[in-house]
Order: C-alpha cells, then structure tokens, then sequence
C-alpha cells in the first residue's frame, strides 16, 4: 500500500501533532507514505470565498504533481484538504469551464491533471485498504476503560459522504473500539465546531466548541477524539475562554491517530501528546479518572443567556 | 419624535438581473426553485447570529436585492459546515451560492469595514500568493493587526499555551515553486480579464 501524503498547512503548524501520531502509526501497519514534493496550500475554505477559479486551481497543481510522480492515491488527514482536493475534482467533472481554466493555469508551467487520482481520507484507507482487523493485531496496549465521543466535524461528511455515512458516521467509532475503548453517544459527531470563527467572531465560535465540549463531558466521555486540525485547535487551545465565558469543562481532545499510537504501545515516539493546551494525561493500563460531578439541566451561562 | 425604518423591502430596492447573474453560476442554477421552506435557516448552526437567515438571503438573492446580501452579516457568518446544502429538499447548493456572494462581495469592495472574516479571507489568499503555503500563526498575526491589534492582547493565555506546546512558530512556510505558482493564478486572472 503506497499513498502520496498531503499533509496541508496546518499539520506542519497548529496541528503538528496529527503528523506526530499519523507518521509513526501508518508506519507500523505497513503503510507507505509519501510526503508530495513541494505541495502547496490547498487553498482551504478561505480561498474558496475569494476566487473560485483559483482555489480549484491551487488543489489542481497538488492533484497533478501526485500523478506526475506516479501517484494514483493520495492520503489527506486535514479535513478541510480532504475536501478541498475532492471538491476541485468534482468542479472539473462537472463544469467544463472550470476544466478550461484548470488546463489552462496548469499549461503554463507544463502540469497536467487527468483526473485519475483519488484523495482519500485517513479513516478510509485504515477501514477500507488496512482493515480494522489487522488494526486489532497491533493492539499491545488495549485502551480498556477510556470512555471517547467521536467527533468527525464536517467536512468529512459534508458535502459529500464518500466512505461513511453522512448523518451518523461510524468509522473512527469502529476504528475506536478495536483499539479495547469504548465510545460514548455523541449525537453531535457531526456539527460544526465553528471553523475560524472562535477568532474572528468569538461570541459565536466560542460558545459553539463550549456547545461541544460540554456535550462530550455530559456524556461521560474522558476525551473526545477528532479527525481535523481546526476542529483540535478550536475544542483544545479555545478553553480558556471557554472557561471564563461558561465555566470549566476540561475535555482533552485528541486526535484518533494519537488514541492508535498509544495502543500499538507507540508512546516513546512522542505521538504529539505534548502538544495539547489541555493536557490528555491518561495512559493504557490505569484506570481513568471519574469525570467531575455534571450538573443536571441547562448549565449556567456565566456571561449572556440568548 | 419617533425614529422608524422599513423593515421590508420594495421592488425599487433590487438591481435587476443580480439574481439571474447568480442562478446563471455553475452550481447556482437551482436556487430558482427554492421554495422558502426555511430548512436551512433550521440546521444553520449559526443562524442566530444572523442579520438576515439563509432563507433570506436565497430569496433576496434571488429576487435582485444585491446590497442588502452583499452587504448582509450573513454570508460571512457562515463557517462553510455545509449542513444545510446536505438538507435542502430541492438540493440548493447554498453554501457554494454563499461562496459566490462572497465572492462578489470581496470583488466589489462591499463587506462591513473591519469585520474580520473578509479581511482573514484577503490575508489568506495573498499569503498562500506570496509562499504558496499558511503560516498559520503569521496569518492570526496580520489578522488582528488590520482589524483589532487589542484583541491580540486578550488573547495572551493561548499565545502561552501555543508557545508552552510548542506549537507556536513563526518561521515562514515557503514552496520552490512560488514563482509557477504565481504564474498559474495569474493564467486565470487573464482568462477572466479576456472573457470581460
């Protein structure tokens, strides 16, 4: 199995510890990745909201060097990526201007893109192209008694549900589970975690990853588990302000492949575990801590009730 | 004496054929058959936060009211969660026709001054110009910079934690290719300056 790897901007920044984990556990299933030569950015939602044309042409230079260097699989971790790169491919399928364009800006610097080229999600190759039973068999150090809400975000899922379901994924659930945890019922896997919103817009971005922390701790979840890099960022680094605008709600949330690098018994390799404004503290083989006494009813909102 | 406003629009307020420019959008075509169910005003996670809901927006921009959607608080609200695009029942790409109205937006220069989400897309775009990649720190730092340097201030328990977890770096992330790059964005601007 041999995949060009996208990393995207955010997993060589902010999100470095998706890197950190991701590398060394595909590594260990036997997973080849290769990192693509001179990638740039995808172009992410905020490309999108300023020309069109040029968004789907940034994803196109990446699609096309994967494929100049013999590519035919590429593995994007960083969600918004993973749907950028599939979104620009869907635009030149169905529209044959954005096709003239694409063709267009690529000829000027000699890259073509055929279109043979699928993009494709972490969650889906493990599931799909590994198997969650080869999965099982790295398992050294099960991760029995932590108790995880899976959260998947958006753009997984949104517009296009490819490999899981588009309402109620389950593929990092299942993945979750064979790792020895458990999952908890999180009916809100798939909102929306407020994107750059909690720096532009904080009374809203904020209030929406309280929304979703709080959730995860009523539950009774030790963690909540994600699949990108801005969904980390916001549910991790956002919690002091979370905590002066509503009151505490200390939730670790990492990401899935750090939960699969401590249960192949990984740790020494970092796994990015350091990285994390809220610390995520607990190790396989020790029972979790008891989450703190949850309020039952609306909780109080310290700062303004709408 | 009172103060009041109309709270309605009159047909001397649209700008005919904007909403006809729009729906003539590949991906936009099918808000004509919008029905004003309000769905997506119903799962928009953001909508009450809103000046005017998506329901709005798709029949003000549908009907011609150009200023009052390019203008609305709406379009740059939305976080591209796409949650309604997946629910409408006339499969109405609403997000993507709120992309184009940012777009057009963004192309006229009609966005609330010093409102950050258009500023942060601006940012965004010259920066992945200049490097061909985002620096993630660098880009929040031009961000309050152009809209408000005090909110950097508020925000020194994050900066710390960032620095504490090593996740603060201000190196520039910068391609080889920068100059084909340049060269491939340009290639559009050309071919949009050729068609006009």
């Amino acid at each position: 199995m041999k995949y060009s790897y996208f990393p995207g901007c955010s997993l060589k920044g902010l999100g470095r510890a998706y890197e950190e984990s991701l590398l060394p556990v595909f590594k260990h299933l036997g997973v080849e990745l290769e990192e693509l030569e001179d990638w740039n950015c995808c172009g992410a939602t905020a490309y999108m909201a300023v020309d069109e044309g040029k968004a789907c042409v940034l994803a196109a230079r990446n699609l096309a060097l994967a494929q100049q260097s013999g590519h035919v699989q590429m593995l994007a971790p960083c969600a918004a990526c993973y749907l950028v790169l599939n979104k620009a491919q869907h635009y030149l399928h169905d529209s044959p201007a954005m096709r003239t364009t694409v063709d267009h800006a690529l000829g000027t610097i000699g890259l073509k893109f055929s279109g043979a080229l699928s993009v494709r999600h972490p969650l889906d190759v493990l599931l799909n192209d590994v198997g969650l039973e080869a999965v099982r068999q790295k398992v050294r150090r099960p991760l029995s008694g932590l108790k995880v809400a899976p959260y998947y975000g958006c753009q997984m899922v949104r517009p296009y549900a490819t490999f899981d379901d588009q309402y109620n994924p389950t593929t990092m659930d299942r993945l979750i589970e064979a790792l020895g945890a458990s999952v908890v019922r999180y009916p809100l896997k798939t909102k929306c975690c407020g994107g750059s919103l909690t720096g532009t817009v904080p009374e809203a971005g904020v209030r929406m990853v309280y929304i979703l922390l709080n959730e995860a701790r009523k539950r009774g979840a030790h963690c909540l588990a994600t699949v990108c890099p801005l969904c980390q960022f916001n549910l991790d680094a956002y919690h002091a302000q979370v905590t002066s605008q509503y009151g505490d709600v200390m939730m670790p949330t990492v990401y899935f492949t750090q939960l699969m690098g401590l249960a192949f018994g990984l740790e020494q390799q970092g796994l990015g575990l350091g990285r994390a404004a809220v610390p995520f503290k607990w190790r396989p083989g020790t029972v979790p801590s008891p989450q703190p006494e949850v309020q039952s009813g609306e909780p109080q909102l310290k700062a303004q009730s709408s | 004496m009172m103060e009041i406003e109309r709270t309605i629009k009159y047909d001397a307020d649209r700008v005919k054929g904007f909403g006809k420019e729009v729906m003539g959008v590949s991906g936009c075509e099918q808000l004509e058959s919008c029905i004003q169910c309000g769905t997506c005003s119903g799962v928009c996670p953001l909508s009450i936060y809103m000046d005017y809901t998506p329901r709005q927006v798709m029949a003000l921009t549908r009907g011609g009211f150009k200023r009052e959607v390019l203008r609305s608080h709406t379009i740059w609200l939305c976080a591209s969660c796409y949650a309604c695009t997946v629910e409408c029942p006339r499969e109405i790409r609403i997000t993507d026709i709120i992309y184009e109205l940012k777009q057009r937006a963004i192309h006229e220069g009609i966005y609330p001054k010093r409102f950050p989400i258009p500023v942060l897309a601006r940012e965004f775009s010259e920066m992945v110009r200049r490097n061909g990649r985002i620096t993630e720190m660098l880009l929040v730092m031009r961000l309050f910079l152009k809209t408000n340097p005090w909110a950097a201030m508020g925000n020194w328990r994050m900066g710390l934690d960032l620095l504490k977890t090593g996740r603060l770096s201000l190196a520039t992330e910068k391609i080889k290719g920068r100059r084909d790059l340049a060269r491939m964005l340009d290639a559009v601007d050309a071919e949009k300056g050729a068609q006009a």
